[in-house]
């Protein structure tokens, strides 16, 4: 085939002017690194939420208080309390929706925490006996409290793994007593380091029955969340049609009226997730892909200062027979291949510094997958061979329009 | 084998028109080695160039081979000038930075025909054998002399097999030993059968030719047989 002669042309002139070259490609270089290192390390950063959010439990739906548009976030979260629902709608979500096997309402408060002279500030929660099976927690010393403990209003704490440390060092904690908000609980349990899930550390809190919570530390009636455990191999979005159902009816909604409530399950949030990473992501990629806008114009800077000091040369390649069309496919070769190299050592730099990325955030104890999609090796060979076409276009067609003797002529 | 044919050539704008060549009529036959010259700016160069189809002329004709030049596209012209032309010129015109072995091997890669990669070698090798450079296949370009120079610029006109030769000032740039080298490479192709249009203002370069046209101001001004023909290896006693 004639043209590879061509390719080989143009290569062996990028050879002669290594430095030079690598100077020119440097522009594709860092573009395509820069896109290549976004996307990775989106991917690496949605692994970590992804991640996150996940291990909160993928078959879990939660139940906050407060209407809200699938959109935007429930009323709760802006720091509104509602009230509406209570420990009756958690109990009856349990009895009459089956494939439900566990439940928790959650209320939280903060204060310190005393046993003896030792005193940390910690969140304490109340949530109900099933807590340990909806949140996947293990305990490391003795026991949860039960239900019984809930209804009797047993004063009883399960702590996290940090307080306990931070507490009790290396005493054993159970049976003592801890006083929250002056109100003396005695420490039944200690769960299992955990760790952070859902950007929140499961280790610094003190779990106490829900009832306990509501009555005797914050004097309320209503839950804050609730928050179930779906039976293996359940359809998520039916069973949170059916919690919603319920309640509707529970609450006395008619037909058109607004939910006071908001049912949401992971699967969801995941999605809404994975959604907006990837928007931001592809946009970060956008931007740095304007970088090979200039990169290309630096290649044609010099590709047009190239065909000036090849003048001479062209002339002379002319005048043993090269045809216009013969001149246009070698520089656009060079420009090709220059830009394609480019490409090729960007990709290779931003594999490796994703790569370092990667390293770095594990080491630091994130969860981080190490992701080179096949999109970023398919953009850093379009994009540079796009990009050697565009600017490698006018160069070539000076090349091909020189006249032979003006060009042997040229000094 | 070229038929010219009241060949005018202007150059420049409407308003700076200037006259290279007028009304300049003359035909070379296969075989032939024909010596142009003439002081500088008297056209000559031009005048090679359009026989040479590296430029057109503005009026006038030129049949090359019977065939009507003006005819033709851009893309046939460059398809004569790899077949049918081998160029050398006063400054040599080597790729820089180049061996000699791919400075000869280049017009290959433009011949319309292609030559199977072992027969290309072999080719490019005799042809440097050819000119007495076999010692210097790999040397660079720019670590050549100006004989070596130029002789490798005759290997490269040769490689495509061309029937015509044209030679402007080939020994312009060299010391009178090797511009007598390369006058009996020359001369020798010319034995061999290639036409040769050779430009020179140098007499005794010139003498080596059959004919001599001379050129002032755009027009032929003589163009007389040579009766003492001079060859290479007189020159060398002479001196």
């Amino acid at each position: 085939m004639r043209y590879t002669l061509f390719v080989k042309a143009a290569l062996e002139a990028l050879l002669t002017n290594g430095m030079r070259s690598f100077l020119t490609m440097l522009g594709i270089v860092i573009g395509v690194a820069a896109i290549v290192i976004i996307i990775a390390v989106g991917d690496g950063a949605q692994s970590l939420i992804l991640n996150q959010i996940s291990s909160f439990g993928s078959d879990i739906i939660g139940v906050l208080p407060g209407s809200s548009d699938e959109e935007g976030p429930p009323a709760t979260a802006m720091g509104v309390t509602i009230t509406s629902f209570t420990n009756d709608d958690v109990s009856a979500i349990r009895r009459q929706v089956h494939a439900i096997t566990a439940i928790t309402g959650y209320v939280n408060g903060a204060g310190s925490i005393t046993w003896g002279n030792q005193s940390v500030d910690a969140q304490f929660s109340g949530v109900s006996a099933e807590y340990p099976t909806v949140e996947s927690a293990e305990l490391a010393l003795g026991n949860f409290f039960s239900s019984n403990d809930d209804e009797t209003l047993s004063s009883v704490a399960v702590l996290g793994w940090q307080v306990y440390k931070d507490l009790f060092g290396d005493t054993n904690p159970l049976g003592q007593n801890i006083k929250i908000k002056r109100h003396t609980f005695r420490v039944i349990g200690v769960i299992a380091e955990r760790g952070t899930v859902a950007f929140q550390n499961q280790d610094d809190q003190i779990l106490v029955p829900l009832r306990t919570a509501q009555k005797r530390l914050l004097g309320i009636d209503h839950v804050s969340v609730a928050r179930m455990k779906a039976a293996p191999g359940s359809d998520l979005t039916l069973l949170s049609e059916e919690v919603r159902e319920l309640l509707r009816e529970r609450h006395d909604i008619g037909p058109g009226e607004e939910d006071d409530f908001t049912v949401r399950n992971i699967a969801q949030a995941l999605d809404i997730l994975s959604t907006v990473t990837d928007v931001l992501k592809y946009f970060l990629a956008a931007i740095s892909a304007l970088s090979l806008l200039v990169g290309g114009i630096g290649i044609m800077n010099i590709m047009l200062v190239t065909v000036l000091e090849r003048t001479k040369e062209l002339g002379l390649r002319k005048a043993v027979g090269a045809r216009p069309l013969d001149m246009r496919i070698q520089f656009l070769a060079e420009t090709v291949i220059i830009s394609m190299l480019g490409g090729l050592v960007g990709l290779l730099v931003g594999i490796l510094i994703s790569y370092l990325i990667a390293v770095i955030a594990r080491s630091l104890g994130y969860y981080w997958e190490f992701i080179i999609g096949l999109s970023s090796i398919g953009l850093s060979i379009v994009f540079p061979l796009i990009v050697g076409l565009v600017f490698g276009f006018y160069p070539a067609h000076k090349a091909a329009r020189l006249r032979p003797i003006d060009a042997l002529h040229y000094e | 084998m070229i038929e010219l044919r009241h060949i005018d050539k202007e150059v420049g704008a409407e308003d700076a028109r200037m006259t290279i060549l007028k009304d300049i009529t003359f035909s070379v036959t296969e075989g032939e080695f024909i010596a142009v010259m003439g002081p500088s700016g008297s056209g000559k160069s031009t005048l090679m160039n359009i026989i040479g189809f590296l430029d057109v002329a503005t009026r006038g004709t030129y049949h090359f081979r019977n065939k009507d030049v003006s005819t033709l596209s851009e893309n046939q012209l460059a398809t004569y000038r790899s077949t049918e032309i081998g160029f050398v010129f006063q400054a040599f015109n080597l790729l820089p930075k180049t061996t000699v072995y791919e400075n000869v091997k280049m017009p290959l890669m433009y011949h319309p025909r292609r030559t199977p990669e072992k027969e290309q070698t072999a080719l490019v090798k005799r042809m440097i054998e050819s000119v007495g450079l076999t010692a210097r296949t790999n040397h660079l370009s720019n670590q050549l002399s100006g004989g070596e120079k130029q002789r490798v610029a005759i290997a490269r006109a040769l490689i495509n097999d061309p029937a015509l030769i044209l030679a402007d000032e080939p020994t312009g740039n060299l010391d009178s030993k090797s511009g007598v080298e390369i006058m009996k490479i020359i001369e020798r192709l010319n034995h061999e059968g290639k036409t040769v249009v050779l430009i020179t203002h140098e007499q005794t370069v010139a003498e080596h030719a059959n004919r001599i046209v001379h050129i002032r101001d755009g027009s032929i001004e003589s163009d007389t047989a040579v009766k003492n023909r001079r060859s290479a290896s007189e020159t060398e006693q002479i001196k």
